[in-house]
């Protein structure tokens, strides 16, 4: 069992937790996750790393909820606990494992788009602790869903973006790098993470301004170790595994279209699942699958 | 009747009603079915069914107590060698090892040693009885790395030897393959692997769940920090292989691994658990080993009309004989001498078929089997849904990749002595399929034995 010292909401539709599991935090790196099951009916769902407190022991997720399972985390608070919490897992970013020297040189910039934000974060964090100062892009729909802007601040430049204009920016974060890139800013490496489809035409819009760019990929996975071989994705002409190969890869060589359909594989039968687990005892149908329609 | 040619036939549940449900196939022998085939064992000096066992038990031993009702000696005769009876009686392929040699198969049926064993195993466990823990500790710690059937053995050896043992699981569940791999309709979860696994426990064992060692702790940070003495790495397979055919990660294709974890270890099949599950309509397992039978009778149980695409004939299957001829007989379609070459899908990118092609066997290959050829101009599509490939698995990087000074072979394989288990490292023991490849339970519980042996000298000498 592994205890929930802190629950927050962050926005309308994201949540945050800070998780005593003292293994995790002592060996995890920025880029890599964590699989969590909630309870023993639970799904194993692979969540973001979004801080890590080595002394503490302590290990920050931000998620948002999707399924029966990430809704069954969003219930509980402060001083609950979750059943299994299982990582680091993934092989940490390059910008911590390469040649440190090498990484000095680099003019980074990050784009952040939704609850992807959170994963960017001890990325960012780690540079400016080593020295390096990074730009960093977050971008939202609206205002209300914009997370971490105060963290986000303290370890980079950062520049906020809204679709609305509600706040910051008015427009996507591609199109802040396009203003940033044209005001005469030079990059040589990129780091997207968020939803499949920003990630997609981040890489499109980096590509063209010639703009070597890193995506996280969050593909369906069941055990996360390198076993049940859900999580492939194609990069260029190969199969990887995004559990034990990523799941950082080379933005310009994912196959984006297939991946989102990969992504939504299970959802007719997740979508299920959650229709019986929200309605409870007050679920008579619409499911398409319990009959009781008829 | 007794010392008859056939042996005692088993209760089984109808193959028309054991298609539509998970519970256990094979029912056992009762205590007077046992006693009656027990008859049939001729007691040979020179037992060639003990030298057919990978863990040599006792066999003529235990079946002589079971003769005489002493059903609790029995018990512990086999636990001298093996920490999982009711597990092996059930998945070991007994023809190809005890039963295989065994004198009155040369004239008539071999003795039935594995429902044998199965029975002791189900009658200790009913009645209470535990193996026997040793008399004092001997003050040294090992860690072992995976609790399936070689972390087990190697563990409850250990344990028995009075050496403090801790196992390591990356999963949120001890048992491995026994858990996530082998559906409960063959092993029962909770009626067998768990008081199994609970036995070693009772040996002294202990067991961490959700540890990846090579993740969450180093293999050397457990000698360094954790003040292990020896290391046996028992992690089991790992990634699974698929074919390279065009259309292979479309949506609908799956491997083995994933299906039966989502179904075994997280149980799909029980719509009170989150997980999902494809539930197909038509589905093609392709590859003809345990796997592919688990894989495709799990489909058959979820509703589909299922087909096993395998590329050599009947007699090739490496599948165990009793799981071909139960799966057949619940009405799962053998697709023999026939390979698939591409995997059709729709305009979603969604499996709606695959073509395949004809084969025959032409010479035998280096593994002794014949080859099979490719019949030119025979391709055919099977329409269908999903496919789940079942070719096998290439060991997982994570340990070897993060140890220092842990040798491997081209194939990815840790390498090991075999009279030993020892690894190139100093103290580092390795067992399972980690360094065979995909194998079967019996061969890595034979491998645990072998490398509690080989830690247990290495420790004495120390």
């Amino acid at each position: 069992m592994f205890k929930i010292l802190e629950a927050e909401q962050l926005s309308a539709n994201v949540y945050k937790q800070v998780i005593l599991a003292p293994r995790v935090a002592k060996s995890c790196e920025p880029g890599q996750f964590v699989i969590v099951r909630v309870d023993e009916t639970a799904e194993r769902i692979p969540l973001t790393i979004c801080d890590y407190d080595r002394e503490a022991g302590t290990i920050t997720i931000v998620f948002q909820p999707i399924g029966v399972s990430t809704y069954k985390l969003v219930k509980l608070k402060a001083g609950d606990s979750i059943l299994d919490f299982v990582g680091p897992l993934g092989r940490p970013s390059d910008l911590v494992t390469d040649d440190f020297e090498e990484v000095k040189k680099k003019k980074i910039v990050f784009i952040a788009g939704g609850v992807g934000t959170a994963p960017v974060y001890p990325q960012a964090k780690w540079l400016h602790e080593h020295g390096i100062e990074c730009d960093i892009i977050v971008g939202a729909r609206t205002k209300d869903l914009l997370i971490l802007e105060k963290e986000m601040s303290s370890v980079g430049n950062l520049h906020l973006c809204t679709d609305d204009g509600s706040y910051g920016f008015k427009g996507v974060g591609t199109a802040m790098l396009e203003k940033l890139v044209s005001e005469g800013r030079e990059f040589d490496h990129c780091v997207a993470i968020g939803p499949m489809i920003m990630m997609k035409f981040a890489c499109l819009t980096t590509k063209k301004l010639g703009i070597p760019t890193v995506v996280s990929m969050n593909p369906i996975m069941v055990d996360g170790t390198g076993m049940c071989g859900a999580c492939r994705v194609m990069v260029g002409d190969e199969v990887k595994f995004a559990c034990v190969d990523g799941p950082e890869f080379d933005g310009h060589k994912i196959d984006f279209d297939q991946a989102m359909k990969r992504a939504a594989m299970y959802k007719t039968e997740e979508g299920r699942r959650l229709l019986k687990y929200q309605e409870g005892e007050t679920h008579h149908g619409g499911c398409g699958n319990c009959g009781g329609d008829k | 009747m007794a010392a008859g040619l056939t042996r005692v036939p088993v209760r089984e549940q109808q193959p028309k009603v054991r298609a539509t449900n998970f519970e256990e196939v094979c029912y056992g022998y009762n205590k007077e079915e046992a006693v009656e085939e027990s008859q049939r064992c001729l007691g040979c000096k020179k037992a060639k069914c003990m030298e057919g066992c990978p863990v040599s038990i006792n066999i003529p031993g235990f079946i002589a107590a079971v003769k005489e009702e002493r059903f609790e000696d029995a018990f512990h005769i086999i636990s001298e060698s093996s920490s999982l009876p009711a597990v092996c009686g059930r998945v070991c392929p007994q023809e190809s090892q005890c039963e295989g040699v065994c004198i009155r198969g040369k004239k008539g049926d071999p003795v039935s040693i594995g429902k044998l064993e199965r029975f002791v195993a189900d009658w200790a466990r009913e009645n209470g009885i535990k193996p026997t823990p040793a008399a004092e500790k001997n003050g040294k710690k090992v860690a072992v790395i995976g609790s399936g059937p070689a972390g087990l053995t190697c563990a409850g050896d250990l344990a028995k030897l009075g050496y403090e043992v801790k196992i390591f699981e990356a999963l949120h569940k001890a048992g491995g393959v026994l858990v996530y791999g082998i559906p409960e309709f063959r092993l029962p979860k909770d009626r067998v692997v768990a008081p199994e696994v609970e036995n070693v426990k009772s040996l002294g064992v202990e067991i961490e769940t959700d540890v990846i060692i090579g993740r969450t702790v180093k293999l050397d940070e457990l000698i360094e920090d954790e003040g292990f003495d020896a290391v046996f790495i028992g992690s089991g397979a790992g990634l699974p292989k698929f074919m390279g055919i065009p259309g292979e990660t479309a949506c609908g294709v799956l491997s083995a691994n994933e299906y039966l974890t989502r179904n075994n270890l997280m149980k799909a099949f029980n719509p009170e658990y989150d997980t999902p599950i494809v539930h197909g309509k038509k589905v093609v397992v392709v590859g003809g080993g345990n796997v592919a039978m688990d894989a495709a009778r799990t489909a058959l149980r979820l509703g589909a009309e299922t087909h096993i695409v395998y590329r050599r004939s009947e007699e090739e299957l490496p599948a165990r004989a009793e799981e071909v001829h139960h799966a057949k007989e619940e009405g799962i379609i053998f697709d023999l001498l026939t390979n698939p070459v591409e995997i059709l899908v729709d305009e979603n990118d969604a499996v709606k078929g695959v073509k395949c092609i004809r084969m025959e066997l032409g010479e035998p290959d280096a593994s002794g089997r014949r080859r099979p050829v490719e019949i030119p101009g025979s391709e055919f599509d099977i329409d269908c849904d999903t496919v789940i490939m079942s070719l096998g698995t290439s060991p997982n990087p994570l340990i070897s990749s993060t140890t220092k000074g842990l040798e491997i072979n081209r194939r990815q394989c840790i390498v090991v002595t075999e009279e030993t288990g020892a690894t190139s490292k100093e103290g580092v023991y390795a067992g399972g399929d980690a360094v065979t490849g995909a194998a079967t339970v019996i061969l890595a519980m034979g491998a645990g034995k072998t490398a509690a042996k080989g830690i247990h000298e290495y420790l004495s000498n120390k």
